[in-house]
């Protein structure tokens, strides 16, 4: 580890294989997911990021290797008792036609509830928090299937946050997004982490985006794990060619801290193309 | 407390009106029940006015018309109340869990097992043998069926989509055979069996309820214990499972009740499974979203859908006694029709 978390984690990998029927996708991973942190995992399409997600969320059983929370393996437990500490939020989740807003918030608290005892003042006041924390409170009362894609993403965080986790893992969550919605929603997870404390794991696509929101940055290739470790220390051009086999500058946003790539087009450079276009707009 | 309190949060005064209305609307249509059968009881070839009516239930008495009230039409009636609630409830919960508002018992061969196995008993025994035997062999043909069915499309665990492709295909094969077994048995036999296939009523006795009931009073209270878990599964299963939701486990529980309810309800009554086709699609137009409403509800119009296509059945072409299935297909499918047709004109409008 290149880094070592403040806190003990929680939730954490160990020698993780795993797979959909012969087809190993992940190929002895560990991985310590850090307290208190917003951690992004990020890699190509097929590197196994959304299967190690889906491991550590208990969704997939390894073949080798253990997930375990709060020191114990997590598909031993019990899964309701398991969902009182962490919650998840899938790739691209469909509501049924007709569910409001308030329904689907209010499932969040179903590992809370019982069938003979339910602290109904206690579930009502997280749905209205995490309602209000996800800017969702105006559109309490309006089907989910009728929003936008933003808003809907919202409201589905907003179950998330309902059930009072502090483990959150978001599978793509911004994927198909306006770049302004998925800014907004990514700056709503890490007030989560910064400002709540809360523990978040975040599969996302766009690397600019991970690099400026991430705390942590775990990058995967072809089952494991390559490197991780704090944008300043991975988020390189090195890393980014050996990741995603991608030519790339990595600069840093005039205007604040974050670091940004910018692709170099295959053939000729930024720097070849620049002083040409600049001589045209001269003449 | 209510089962739906997950689904429907409190502490909304919107919440707890619609809640009210859907309180409303049950006591509604379960006094329009109550009406229906005590109407029925009074019509049939024998027209008995309604004060007769409960003479005849009120005292003990040897006269036709105690006999005819307490031994043949109260005990149909009371069958045709469970039968249609047991269809409706069993197809609420599948059309929950496959997330296919096309799904009823059907498709997973509840239907086409007891079929099956209720010609090949006739077939075997004729209509000699005691034909009280007839229903106890539909019920295991159903549920044998149901478990082959299970069996063929395990792949550690159960995905709805292949369990609705195996349930299809190995129905259309089960209905193969019953069609051959029709047509080589006698004519006598044949026609029993046709008139089963319909689903018919005739002749239900009181231990037809009497063998009927203990199946609704067993999966009922089972299904609505889970039914916060059928809330949770409708926003697909690892959404459910992050929640806490033992979603395989939910899900035969809930397959297992479904099974039950409808292999008892086509064991004593036969092939009226459309009823679990639309009554919970009917329901679900009636009351708000949540399994805990939708079950309720949906009983209530599966019984008065039986209800009424045997009194139809029974009354409508005298002195001919027609299965109540002719009634519960011919009006509820162009019903249905017009239900589907009218919902689309609705969203698009």
């Amino acid at each position: 580890m290149p880094s070592i978390p403040a806190t003990p984690p929680r939730l954490t990998g160990e020698a993780l294989c795993a797979g959909y029927d012969a087809r190993r996708v992940l190929d002895g991973v560990d991985l310590a997911v850090a307290e208190g942190k917003l951690t992004v995992l990020l890699g190509p399409n097929g590197s196994g990021k959304s299967t190690l997600l889906k491991t550590l969320a208990r969704t997939l059983t390894p073949s080798a290797g253990r997930v375990c929370l709060d020191g114990q393996d997590i598909h031993r437990r019990n899964t309701r008792e398991v969902a009182r500490r962490l919650g998840i939020l899938p790739q691209g989740p469909s509501a049924p036609e007709g569910l409001t807003v308030r329904q689907l918030v209010g499932m969040g608290r179903f590992p809370h509830q019982r069938l003979w005892r339910q602290d109904a003042a206690q579930d009502a006041r997280a749905i209205r928090e995490a309602m209000a924390y996800a800017d969702v409170t105006d559109l309490a009362d309006r089907d989910v299937d009728a929003l936008s894609g933003g808003q809907r993403q919202r409201c589905w965080i907003a179950m998330v946050l309902a059930q009072e986790t502090d483990l959150i893992l978001l599978d793509e969550p911004t994927t198909f997004l306006d770049l302004k919605v998925q800014v907004d929603l990514l700056d709503l997870l890490s007030r989560l982490a910064h400002e709540h404390g809360r523990t978040l794991l975040l599969v996302l696509h766009d690397l600019n985006l991970a690099a400026a929101y991430a705390d942590r940055l775990v990058m995967m290739r072809d089952g494991r794990i390559v490197t991780s470790g704090t944008p300043e220390a991975v988020f390189t051009a090195d890393n980014l060619k050996r990741v995603f086999d991608l030519d790339a500058h990595v600069i840093r946003d005039p205007h604040g801290q974050a670091l940004v790539c910018v692709p170099a087009r295959s053939g000729r450079g930024p720097s070849a193309t620049a002083p040409a276009h600049d001589a045209r707009v001269a003449i | 407390m209510t089962h739906s309190a997950s689904l429907n949060p409190p502490g909304d005064g919107a919440v707890e009106s619609r809640r009210a209305r859907d309180l409303g609307l049950a006591a509604l249509l379960g006094l329009v029940l109550l009406a229906s059968m005590g109407l029925s009881l009074t019509l049939g070839s024998f027209p008995t006015p309604f004060g007769e009516v409960l003479h005849a239930l009120a005292t003990p008495q040897d006269s036709d018309i105690a006999f005819i009230v307490r031994e043949l039409r109260l005990p149909r009636i009371v069958l045709a109340v469970l039968v249609g609630a047991a269809l409706a409830v069993a197809g609420a919960i599948l059309q929950g869990i496959v997330r296919n508002p096309l799904a009823s018992p059907d498709v997973i061969g509840i239907t086409s097992g007891a079929a099956l196995a209720a010609v090949a008993f006739l077939a075997l025994f004729g209509t000699g043998l005691s034909i009280h035997w007839l229903p106890v062999s539909a019920l295991l043909g159903a549920l044998l069926s149901t478990l082959l069915v299970f069996l063929l499309a395990w792949q550690r665990g159960i995905t709805p989509s292949r369990l609705v492709l195996v349930g299809i295909g190995l129905s259309a094969a089960m209905g193969a055979v019953t069609t051959l077994l029709i047509v080589i048995s006698d004519d006598a036999a044949a026609m029993v069996a046709y008139v089963w296939l319909t689903g018919s009523l005739y002749a239900a006795q009181w231990q037809d309820v009497l063998g009927m009931l203990p199946w609704l009073l067993a999966a009922i209270p089972l299904c609505l214990t889970q039914a916060r878990h059928m809330d949770a599964m409708a926003l697909g299963d690892h959404v459910a499972q992050g929640l806490g939701v033992n979603v395989l486990r939910s899900r035969l529980v809930l397959m297992a009740c479904s099974v039950a309810l409808a292999g008892a309800a086509v064991a004593f009554a036969g092939g009226l499974s459309f009823v679990g086709l639309i009554a919970p699609h009917i329901a679900a137009r009636l009351v708000g979203r949540g399994f805990a409403r939708l079950m309720p509800a949906a009983a209530l119009i599966g019984a008065l859908i039986v209800l009424y296509a045997d009194l139809l059945g029974r009354v409508a072409f005298l002195p001919k006694d027609l299965p109540a299935g002719i009634f519960v297909s011919g009006v509820g499918a162009p019903f249905f029709v017009y239900l589907l047709y009218r919902t689309r004109v609705v969203t698009r409008g």
